[in-house]
């Protein structure tokens, strides 16, 4: 789809930017920048609704309004003699105001993306990671770094079985002799 | 004579065979991650930073500098021949690079490129050379209020520079700043949020913070997209381009180097913006702009010097002032704290050695990244066949492991895979990680000097107000802060949409897609 142009040709920059009007949109093979910004629009992951973003307001918010209970709770003091709390209490103050306008004011931007199948991706590759760090200290690194490639390559990549264990099993034969046999690191290893 | 002593010194220090090799080091990683998909040079220096813990400070920065400037001239290959930019910086070659590929001058693209990016590059370098310790005589003055003030603009600056909402943005640098106060309190050793953990009361180390934020929570990020295959592109020929190419881009060149140099120093610059600015600008000083966007070689020469000549001249506001231009530079400042040098002022007359062989590192640099460009760039070709699928879970098991040797400890990896899951989110949920990076930096320094500056002022705020500078600052500060709002409610009277006609205005919003 990188060389065909047609497919795109005559979609103007209406959904992704504000069409410029200074190059013309009517050259159907060449993408003008506007076409192309168009098409990268298009490409990008859907966008989430109001929901999700009053949601991360919300989670910023109750940072925030934490913050202040504890720095007031540090206690203050005035600004010629400040107690510890009074600095992050002014940072949590600006905190919480600007959460409080993302809330009010920013619940139909576009900017937050919305979670999809390909997100499954993401908290696999997050299992696949935690995992690793909770089995290192039993088992040494050489057998969740193995596993950790072949679920990354295989399942999360689609790389054929022949590449995946080709791969993989030398990205951990590279990673023993560099960190173990000449870095003599004390990453925990089984070997 | 006594100015040029120390500069010259600084090539003795950097033709130390360790020195040299670093720097070597640094521009092939930072040519790799500009053509590889994936990783961007924040997300690799953050990566790469346990390396740096063995080695002197000046060695690890000529490194970490390398990649940050390699990253520039690799991430046009993608952009000419795939019209995928490898880097933000290099979204807008896209447009006339890609065309003139289409046209059978991907070579000559390729070569604009190059030679464009060198000589950008080694203006910014000699601009620098001088400008430097004017800028640092000049700070040597500057007292808390001047950089309490001068923090929170850069703060200010890179948040509102960024490519998505501002607000988010400026959350971002919000909770940066309160991580920056967990551990002790340095002026009372009360702790703060610590939560009664010991290993939270010496406060949060900057690399599990950077490594997770910027590198894991970026490869997670990466894991959800469809990878495009990218396709194995022709061989390119024909690199040099003709005296005639050269001389139709020379202009471009020239400006796009001033131009560059001058937007890189400002904080929040940089060279994703000083591209889009010179692609502008081409454009419209352009006799028939109607070229561009159809292979106007100008529109690949220009914008390339000019985020070559950025990424070098932002190191000037952190060698200088000690305030990171951009998330890249908060990186560096980070890397530079763990080695105990803390960047500022006083840098160029007592680090003499390191001051200098960074800045000269960079000329090397740019000679080695000029032939990977041109006589070697074949091969880099052939590395675009990579895919990300291969090295996704490489960059991630470089990630863990290093997280482990900073103090061998699993307590470093656990946190930066936790933060590696709060990058993940904040990208997800439309919050860019640069600000609260930055502003996780910055935290210590402004609030000892706004303590400081209050002590001075006996508790008076309005005291920032008496001191020429610090007013300035803060005037713009308020500026800056309050300018966009004015803004749109006049664009909102009026009935028009604030956006404009420029490129500048589109790229802006598809920054983020790269």
């Amino acid at each position: 789809m990188e060389t065909t142009p047609a497919v795109t040709a005559g979609r103007d920059g209406s959904t992704a930017a504000p069409s410029g009007g200074d190059t013309s949109h009517d050259v159907p093979e060449a993408l003008t920048p506007e076409q192309l910004a168009a098409q990268w629009e298009e490409e990008k992951p859907p966008a989430a609704g109001p929901l999700a973003n009053a949601a991360s307001s919300l989670v910023v918010l109750g940072l925030g309004v934490g913050a202040l209970i504890l720095s007031v709770a540090m206690g203050l003091g005035t600004l010629s003699a400040p107690q510890p709390g009074l600095w992050p209490f002014m940072a949590s103050c600006v905190m919480v105001v600007l959460a409080v306008c993302q809330l009010t004011l920013g619940r139909r931007n576009r900017d937050a993306e919305k979670f999809t199948r390909m997100s499954v991706a993401a908290l696999t590759g997050l299992a696949t990671l935690a995992a690793m760090v909770a089995l290192m200290p039993v088992i040494g690194f050489e057998i969740p770094a193995l596993v950790l490639c072949i679920i990354w390559m295989k399942f999360l990549g689609g790389e054929t079985w022949r590449s995946t264990l080709l791969v993989s099993v030398l990205v951990v034969v590279a990673f023993y002799a560099i960190f173990i046999l000449a870095l003599a690191t004390s990453i925990p290893h089984l070997f | 004579m006594d100015f040029l002593n120390p500069v010259l010194n600084g090539f003795s220090v950097v033709l130390e065979p360790t020195n040299l090799l670093y720097c070597l080091v640094g521009v092939v990683i930072g040519m790799l991650i500009g053509v590889l998909p994936g990783l961007g040079p924040a997300a690799t220096i953050a990566i790469l930073l346990p390396l740096t813990y063995g080695v002197e400070p000046v060695t690890a920065i000529i490194m970490l500098a390398g990649i940050f400037y390699g990253a520039q001239y690799g991430g046009t290959i993608t952009s000419v021949l795939l019209r995928l930019p490898g880097e933000a910086s290099s979204v807008v070659t896209v447009f006339d690079g890609y065309q003139m590929a289409r046209q059978g001058k991907a070579g000559t693209a390729l070569g604009l490129a190059a030679i464009g990016s060198f000589i950008g590059g080694t203006a910014a370098i000699i601009g620098l050379t001088f400008l430097a310790p004017l800028v640092a005589g000049f700070a040597l003055d500057f007292g808390p209020p001047e950089y309490s003030a001068l923090a929170m603009l850069g703060i200010l600056l890179v948040a509102t520079i960024s490519g998505g909402s501002k607000v988010k943005a400026l959350i971002a640098a919000s909770v940066g700043l309160l991580l920056a106060t967990v551990g002790r309190d340095i002026f009372t050793g009360e702790s703060r949020f610590t939560f009664g953990s010991l290993q939270l009361a010496d406060g949060i180390d900057f690399v599990p913070i950077a490594m997770g934020i910027f590198g894991l929570g970026e490869i997670l990020y990466n894991l959800e997209e469809r990878h495009r295959a990218a396709k194995a592109p022709s061989k390119v020929s024909n690199v040099w381009p003709s005296r005639g190419d050269l001389k139709h881009a020379s202009g471009a060149i020239g400006r796009g180097s001033v131009l560059g140099f001058f937007l890189g120093i400002l904080p929040g610059g940089g060279a994703t913006i000083a591209s889009m600015a010179s692609y502008a600008m081409e454009k419209k000083r352009a006799k028939n702009p109607e070229r561009f966007g159809k292979g106007a070689p100008e529109g690949v020469a220009g914008p390339e010097t000019a985020n070559n000549a950025a990424a070098t001249s932002s190191f000037i506001p952190l060698l200088t002032l000690g305030i990171p231009a951009n998330a890249t530079m908060a990186l560096m400042f980070g890397a530079l704290l763990i080695q105990g040098v803390t960047p500022g002022p006083q840098l160029v007359d007592q680090e003499p050695e390191l001051f200098w062989g960074v800045v000269n590192s960079m000329y090397i640099g740019n000679i080695l990244l000029l032939i990977m460009s041109l006589p070697l760039v074949g091969i880099f070709v052939r590395i675009l066949r990579v895919r990300a699928a291969i090295l996704a879970p490489i960059t991630a098991l470089i990630t863990l492991l290093g997280a482990y040797t900073i103090n061998n400890s699993m307590f470093d990896v656990t946190l930066v895979v936790v933060f590696g899951v709060v990058g993940y989110l904040m990208k997800k949920f439309g919050f860019e990680p640069g600000p609260l990076v930055l502003a996780f930096v910055l935290g210590e320094l402004l609030e000892s000097s706004l303590r400081r500056s209050l002590l001075v002022f006996d508790g008076d705020p309005t005291g920032f107000f008496t001191r020429p500078i610090s007013a300035t600052l803060l005037a713009v500060f308020v500026l800056v802060a309050v300018l966009p709002g004015i803004r749109s409610a006049i664009a909102k009277r009026k009935g028009t949409t604030a956006a404009g006609a420029s490129a500048t205005d589109i790229t802006n919003n598809i920054k983020e897609k790269v």
